[in-house]
Order: structure tokens, then C-alpha cells, then sequence
């Protein structure tokens, strides 16, 4: 029984890993940094609790957790290839604006700055503990979205000219594919699915929390990198980074280790993965060129 | 075979103007391909060919003048316009995504459906079939990335043929090649050409346009400024259309010594190799002395260890064993600048990449990696700097002669003399000179004068080292010749004996000889 709550413990800690990295990896298969994950989840998270709360329905707030995030990707899509705007610093102030945005959205609307009003979550009423979690449809959803990722990656034609388009833009310029035009469907499909991440976690505290995403979708993109832009690899490196979280928190407890060095448990093993595995040679070649 | 156009040509460009930014890569061009014909575009670089081949491919929109192609009139179409009028450029860097399949590469854009799913099988069987009609043959299920320059160019034209290219343009396409591949790319080109197939290949290279071409049709300085049937032209006639008054063709001079004589060796280099990224060894055991007044030339398809080698012997690139000794002195250990003081010097093979920092004057490009000669206790020497450059850009014929431009705003060839004139002028002894590629994209004034400078190192007494993937330009200068593949110099002989016929079947390896 043990057994099983560790791993369902494990699973739950991967879902929004799961979906940032699965957005991460499409974006920047694209080419376009993605550095916004954070922002994106955030959205994801505030717009699910926003919706819930004023419809008084966890699907309907699940959508508006899922346009928040395509709006925002959108802004970046804009500004990265429209205006060609520097992918990492409009990266960094896009979640800069987020953070700021939603604790400002919060205090007028709800007269508190860290949190929103109790909300009703996806799938309540379906078990509890245990059953709660395999009963969850964003679980599922969470572990079959980066398969579905390879699917579309290496076997559509999307997939096909997204991956021709980070790796060699002026290539597929010349055989007349519209380059912008797939960046932006894959930026704002991107924010969509990191937002389910971040929907995820509003619906598991049942509440919007100030900073609730606490760097996952930073932890995200190095599962993309440690996955070598590999949806399967990078499945495996959520899993890695969701098994060091759980052992974290049941090392919590004990005393035979200051509690300060196991929370660093899984940065510090972000640091070691990235150092070891990333490698510049997997990148798609135009990653981060915004003048392409 | 005839100037005279027909009714109704293939191409037909009218007084097309193209800017970008201030610059005015063409001012005024007109083209006029007849369906069936092999045409060359010939000019120098930065006369506008490619830019003037691109506005007809929908890449950019022409700011004046009218493109008809086949009696229509497209003046502004887009890329995809273009493939689907039948209209296929092949680009000069390879427009093929290297992550990617043969067969990928070639539906992209196009790509063959089941459902919604891609059907790479018919894919590949595109591929095939298309191989067997025009003798172009590569594995459809290889990466791009593991191919060598030759296939992945067959695979561009495989590409742009099926888009059902009828007009194809090929930019620059032999600069990559070895002897017996340009061979078998005139073949399929002329097999292109006996099924009604029109062909415009843009090109600087007189002997290609000679052997290949139908009708030659010359740039210069961004106008179209003649037009002549192939027959009954020579390659002279074509260079003074091309430069606008006579020049010396790159012909091997009377006189040129061959080495073997008793003068001192400067260059010994003792089974040198380099690891690689792509192969375990790049450089993989060479042997060589060049002696003071020797022109060592290293010819050979480009990719075969050439950059490493130079790299390796420049000390940018670490050895993997080996030895370097420069005029007696082993310098195997000495970094970049102990070798410069030592008496190297270093044209690189890319002048932006290596040679230059573009966003500097010429003045202070004039110093890079000489700058403790031009600086006192704390700071730069300025009055010293400006008159190095002064008379460097005097020296030189660098244009215009303002030595407080930024690099970027010379062209190619005034860049490359920038280079030059730090790695050989001034009061700089050179003992040994590596020269790569020294002459890549510059025009044929520079290369004349490039070469002269070349030779005059070579009389006073230096050690050069020159890697070309111009063959000619190897053959015409150098005392002696190696043919380096795989990594390995496969035949090395004294200038007087070495031609293309002899060294072809080694730049390929299909022959193999001891070095």
C-alpha cells in the first residue's frame, strides 16, 4: 500500500511537469525559446481558478485556464515573431508581468494579494486520497500527452514542419512553407498545454496561490533539455525529476539530514542532468533566433 | 544554341531593380531564357546574380521592373507561386534541413498524406523513382546530416524536380564539387535539358560556362551588361564583359620553381592529427615540410580535414598527436600567440567567422591579435594604430580608404584585404603563412591581387601553406601539390606535374596513392 501511494505520489508531482514539458518541447522544436513556461502555467493556474470561481464549474474554469495560456503565448508568439523581439528577455518579462498581473487581478478582485477563494476541483466527487488521483482525468491526460506529442511530431504533417522550422528556417522558407505562421500555431499550442499543468495544480490546493508554480515550469524546460528534445526521453525526465521531489518530501520528516539539503535534492539534480546530458548538438539548430 | 529569343521564352526579366537598405543589389537587369537551354549567368560576386535569380524564385520582390515566366507575367510572386509555376532553385548553401530524412527533406512542403498521417513510404518511393528517371541516386531513408556535399546537392535537385520543376536554377552548384561530380552534374543537367527542361546556372567559373552553357548572359555591378551565345565566345571575352576591362587569367606562370631545393625548412610537421566531430580522427597522420620561397597547396573537396588541419597548425584547434615545428622551434604547445610571435600568420578560411570582428574598425582589425605591438603600459597606442592602418589601407588598395569604417561596411574583397594586410604587411616577419581559401568570395580584382601577394611572400623568402577548394587556384600557385582525403594526403606532386586529370580521381578517392 505504501508502495502504491509513493508512486501515486510520484504521478501527481509529474502532471504539471508532464504538460510544461510537452508545451516546452513543441515550442522550442519551433524554435522559439521557451522560457515562458512559468508565465504560462501561472496563467493556466489563475485563469482555472478565476473561471471556476465565477462559473461554479471546474470544466468551464479548465477552459479558461486553457485560453489564458494560449493568450499569453500568443503575446509572446507576437512579439517574438512578429516584432522579433529577443526570445529570452521577452520570455523573462512575460512571467515578470504574470506574477505581477495575478496578484494584482487578485487584490481587486478578492481583496488578497496571495490567494483566491476556495474552489471546486476537476473530478471531485469521483473517490478520494487514492482513487482521487487515478481518477483524475488531468492525470491521464498528463502521461499520454508527450506520446501524443511524438505522434504529432514525427508523424504529421505539423509535426514535419515544425521540426524543419527550428532546425532550418530558410529551408523551409524555400520550399513556400508560411515559417510564422507554423511558430505561432506551435507557441500558442505550447501555452495551451503548459497551462493544463498549471490548471492542475489550482484544482489539486483547490485554490489560485500567489507563486503556486514555485519554478516548475523552469524545472520543465530542463527536462526538455535533459530529454534532448525527445518526447519520450523528455517523459522519462519528468518522471526523474517528480521521483526526486517525492523523495524530498518524504525525507522531510526524518532528521538524519538537515532539511535544507534535501529541498535542494531536485534543483540539485536538474543542475547535475543538465551538466552531464544536455548538449548543444541535440538543440534545434535555430532555437532562439529571432530573426529567422 | 541561338541569342535570338524565342516567341515565347522560359524567363524573361525586364529592368529589375532590387535595394536592401541603402545597398542597390541590382539596378537594372534583363534576362531572357529560351525554353531548352542551359543559360549561365555569369558575373563576379556581388554583381546581383543571386539576388536577381531569387526575385525570379519569389524570395524577394523586386522593386522594379517585370518577370514573365512562360508568357506570364509574376513580377512579385511568392515562393510558393513559383514551385507551382515550375520554377526550382537550387540554393548555393544547401536549403535542406540536416535533422531531417532524404525522403523528409523532399515532400516537405508537399508532403504525401494517408489520412492524417504522413505516408513516408510513398515518400520514399518518390525518391526512387525519381533516381532511376535522372540517374540522381541517394538512400531516401538516410539523415541529411550523414550525407557528403555531392549527395546532398543531388538531393536539392532531386527536390526542386519533384516540386515539377521545368525551369531550375542552380546557384554556384560546382563550388562544392570535385572534378568527376561536376562531370556527372553537366550529364544530368544536359538529360535535363534533351527533355525539354530549361536550365539557368549562375556561376563565376569561365571554363564551366564553356562546357556546359547554351547562352551566357553577364552582370556587373548589379546591370546585366552582355549577352552572347556560347559558341564563338572565349573565356577572355567573357572576363572582360564580367570586369569591365582586360584581365590576367589564373594561369599557372612561367617559372614557378618547384621545392626541393636546399633552402631551409620552416614548416615540419610530423604525424599530425586532430580529433573530429563528425569522424573519430579529421586529421589523421600527415607528414610535411614546407621550405622558405615554397607554396605548399593542399587541394581537395572541401570537409576532407582541411579546416582542421589549418586550425591545428594556427593553434585554435588542440592536437590529438603529432608534432608542429616552426623554423627549427617546436611549437606543438604554443597557444594561438606564441605561434603569431613565433612568425605565423593566418588568413582564415572564414574572414567573419575567424578573421574579423565585424563591428571594428578597420583600424583596430588591423591590430587583432597584434595589439601588446601596439599598446604601451595600460592602454592602446592610438597614434601608432592610426598609422599602421594609414599605411596598411594605402598598401593594400583597401576601399574606401577610411580606416575608421567598421569592417562591415567594406565588401568581401576589401575585407579580405583588411585580413591580408594584418597577416602579411606592415613590418610583420612571416615565416610561415597559412592561407585558406584566400580568395573565397572575393571579386577578380582582388584575386589578382591577393595572388601577387601570395607570390611575393613566396619570393622573400616565406613558407606558404595554401589550402583552396578552387583547384585552379591551387594548381596556379602552388610549388607543390597534396590532395588531402579522409583526412589524409592521398598523392602529393610537384607543381609542374600536377593538373586536374592527375589529381581528380584522388580529390574523390577513387584513387589512392601513397603521400
Amino acid at each position: 500500500m505504501i508502495a502504491l501511494l509513493i508512486v501515486a505520489q510520484v504521478l501527481r508531482i509529474s502532471v504539471p511537469y508532464l504538460f510544461a514539458a510537452a508545451g516546452g518541447l513543441l515550442s522550442e522544436r519551433a524554435g522559439i525559446v521557451a522560457l515562458t513556461l512559468e508565465g504560462f502555467m501561472a496563467a493556466g493556474a489563475f485563469g482555472a481558478a478565476i473561471g471556476t470561481h465565477y462559473s461554479g464549474s471546474p470544466a468551464l474554469g479548465l477552459g479558461a485556464g486553457v485560453a489564458a495560456g494560449a493568450l499569453l503565448a500568443s503575446v509572446h508568439a507576437m512579439a517574438t515573431i512578429r516584432f522579433r523581439a529577443d526570445q529570452v528577455v521577452c520570455g523573462i518579462a512575460l512571467n515578470l508581468l504574470v506574477a505581477g498581473g495575478c496578484a494584482f487581478t487578485l487584490r481587486l478582485a478578492f481583496d488578497s494579494s496571495s490567494n483566491s477563494p476556495r474552489i471546486a476541483a476537476l473530478g471531485e466527487g469521483l473517490g478520494s486520497g487514492l482513487a482521487a488521483t487515478f481518477a483524475n482525468p488531468l492525470v491521464w491526460g498528463a502521461f499520454a500527452i508527450l506520446p501524443a506529442m511524438w505522434w504529432l511530431l514525427y508523424r504529421t504533417r505539423f509535426g514535419l514542419r515544425v521540426r524543419a522550422v527550428g532546425e532550418h528556417p530558410e529551408a523551409a522558407t524555400s520550399v513556400g512553407i508560411g515559417v510564422p505562421r507554423v511558430r505561432y500555431l506551435a507557441v500558442i499550442l505550447s501555452g495551451a498545454i503548459a497551462a493544463l499543468g498549471g490548471a492542475y495544480l489550482a484544482f489539486d490546493q483547490h485554490k489560485f496561490t500567489d507563486g503556486m508554480t514555485a519554478g516548475r515550469g523552469f524545472i520543465a524546460i530542463a527536462a526538455v533539455i535533459f530529454g534532448r528534445w525527445e518526447p519520450v526521453r523528455a517523459l522519462g525526465a519528468c518522471l526523474l525529476f517528480a521521483v526526486a521531489e517525492t523523495v524530498q518530501i518524504r525525507l522531510q520528516g526524518s532528521t538524519a539530514l538537515p532539511s535544507q539539503f534535501v529541498e535542494m535534492i531536485p534543483y540539485a539534480l536538474t543542475i547535475v542532468a543538465l551538466a552531464g546530458f544536455g548538449g548543444k548538438s541535440a538543440a534545434p539548430s535555430a532555437l532562439g533566433r529571432s530573426e529567422g | 544554341m541561338t541569342a535570338a529569343p524565342a516567341a515565347m521564352p522560359a524567363i524573361r526579366l525586364r529592368g529589375i531593380a532590387k535595394s536592401f537598405g541603402p545597398v542597390r543589389a541590382i539596378r537594372d537587369a534583363s534576362l531572357e531564357v529560351a525554353t531548352g537551354e542551359i543559360h549561365a549567368l555569369m558575373g563576379e560576386n556581388g554583381a546581383g546574380k543571386s539576388t536577381l535569380m531569387r526575385v525570379l524564385a519569389g524570395m524577394y520582390t523586386p522593386d522594379g521592373g517585370t518577370a514573365e515566366v512562360e508568357g506570364t507575367e509574376v513580377t512579385g510572386w511568392q515562393t510558393a507561386d513559383a514551385i507551382a509555376a515550375g520554377v526550382g532553385m537550387v540554393h548555393q548553401h544547401f536549403m535542406l534541413v540536416p535533422t531531417l530524412t532524404v525522403a523528409e527533406n523532399l515532400v516537405l512542403g508537399q508532403e504525401l498524406m494517408k489520412g492524417v498521417t504522413l505516408d513516408m513510404a510513398a515518400a520514399e518511393r518518390a525518391v526512387r523513382d525519381l533516381s532511376e528517371r535522372t540517374g540522381l541516386r541517394v538512400d531516401p531513408t538516410r539523415k541529411v546530416s550523414e550525407l557528403n556535399v555531392g549527395e546532398a546537392q543531388r538531393v536539392e535537385i532531386l527536390k526542386v524536380l519533384y516540386r515539377g520543376a521545368r525551369i531550375l536554377v542552380l546557384d554556384e552548384p560546382t563550388a562544392v564539387l570535385s572534378p568527376p561530380e561536376v562531370q556527372e552534374l553537366w550529364e544530368v543537367l544536359r538529360t535535363l535539358r534533351a527533355n525539354g527542361g530549361t536550365v539557368v546556372l549562375i556561376t563565376h567559373k569561365l571554363d564551366e560556362v564553356v562546357a556546359i552553357s547554351d547562352t551566357i548572359t553577364v552582370m556587373r555591378a548589379g546591370e546585366t551588361v552582355g549577352r552572347m551565345a556560347t559558341q564563338g565566345t572565349t573565356p577572355a571575352d567573357i572576363a572582360r564583359a564580367m570586369v569591365g576591362r582586360d584581365v590576367s587569367l589564373a594561369q599557372r606562370e612561367a617559372g614557378v620553381r618547384d621545392s626541393g631545393g636546399p633552402a631551409a625548412a620552416l614548416l615540419e610537421v610530423r604525424d599530425l592529427a586532430v580529433a573530429g566531430a563528425r569522424r573519430a580522427r579529421a586529421v589523421d597522420g600527415i607528414s610535411f615540410t614546407v621550405s622558405a620561397g615554397e607554396i605548399f597547396g593542399i587541394a581537395g573537396v572541401e570537409g576532407n580535414g582541411q579546416t582542421e588541419l589549418i586550425e591545428a597548425l594556427a593553434g585554435l584547434a588542440p592536437l590529438a598527436g603529432g608534432s608542429i615545428r616552426l623554423g627549427g622551434r617546436d611549437v606543438s604547445t604554443l597557444d594561438v600567440r606564441g605561434r603569431i610571435d613565433a612568425g605565423l600568420s593566418h588568413i582564415p578560411e572564414d574572414r567573419h567567422r575567424r578573421g574579423l570582428v565585424l563591428d571594428f574598425s578597420i583600424a583596430e582589425n588591423l591590430i587583432l591579435g597584434l595589439q601588446h605591438r601596439f599598446s604601451g603600459a595600460a592602454q592602446l597606442d592610438a597614434p601608432k594604430i592610426a598609422t599602421n592602418a594609414t599605411s596598411q589601407v594605402k598598401t593594400f588598395d583597401i576601399r574606401p580608404p577610411d580606416s575608421a569604417l567598421p569592417a562591415r561596411a567594406l565588401s568581401g574583397g576589401n575585407q579580405q584585404k583588411v585580413v591580408v594586410a594584418r597577416e602579411m604587411g606592415g613590418e610583420r616577419p612571416v615565416r610561415v603563412l597559412l592561407a585558406a581559401q584566400p580568395t573565397r568570395g572575393v571579386d577578380v580584382g582582388a584575386i589578382e591581387f591577393i595572388h601577387a601577394r601570395l607570390r611575393a611572400a613566396r619570393d622573400a623568402g616565406s613558407a606558404v601553406v595554401l589550402v583552396s577548394a578552387d583547384l585552379n587556384e591551387v594548381l596556379a600557385l602552388s610549388s607543390r601539390v597534396a590532395v588531402m582525403y579522409g583526412g589524409k594526403f592521398v598523392c602529393v606532386v610537384p607543381g609542374s606535374e600536377a593538373t586536374a586529370a592527375l589529381l581528380g580521381p584522388y580529390m574523390t578517392g577513387a584513387a589512392r596513392g601513397a603521400a
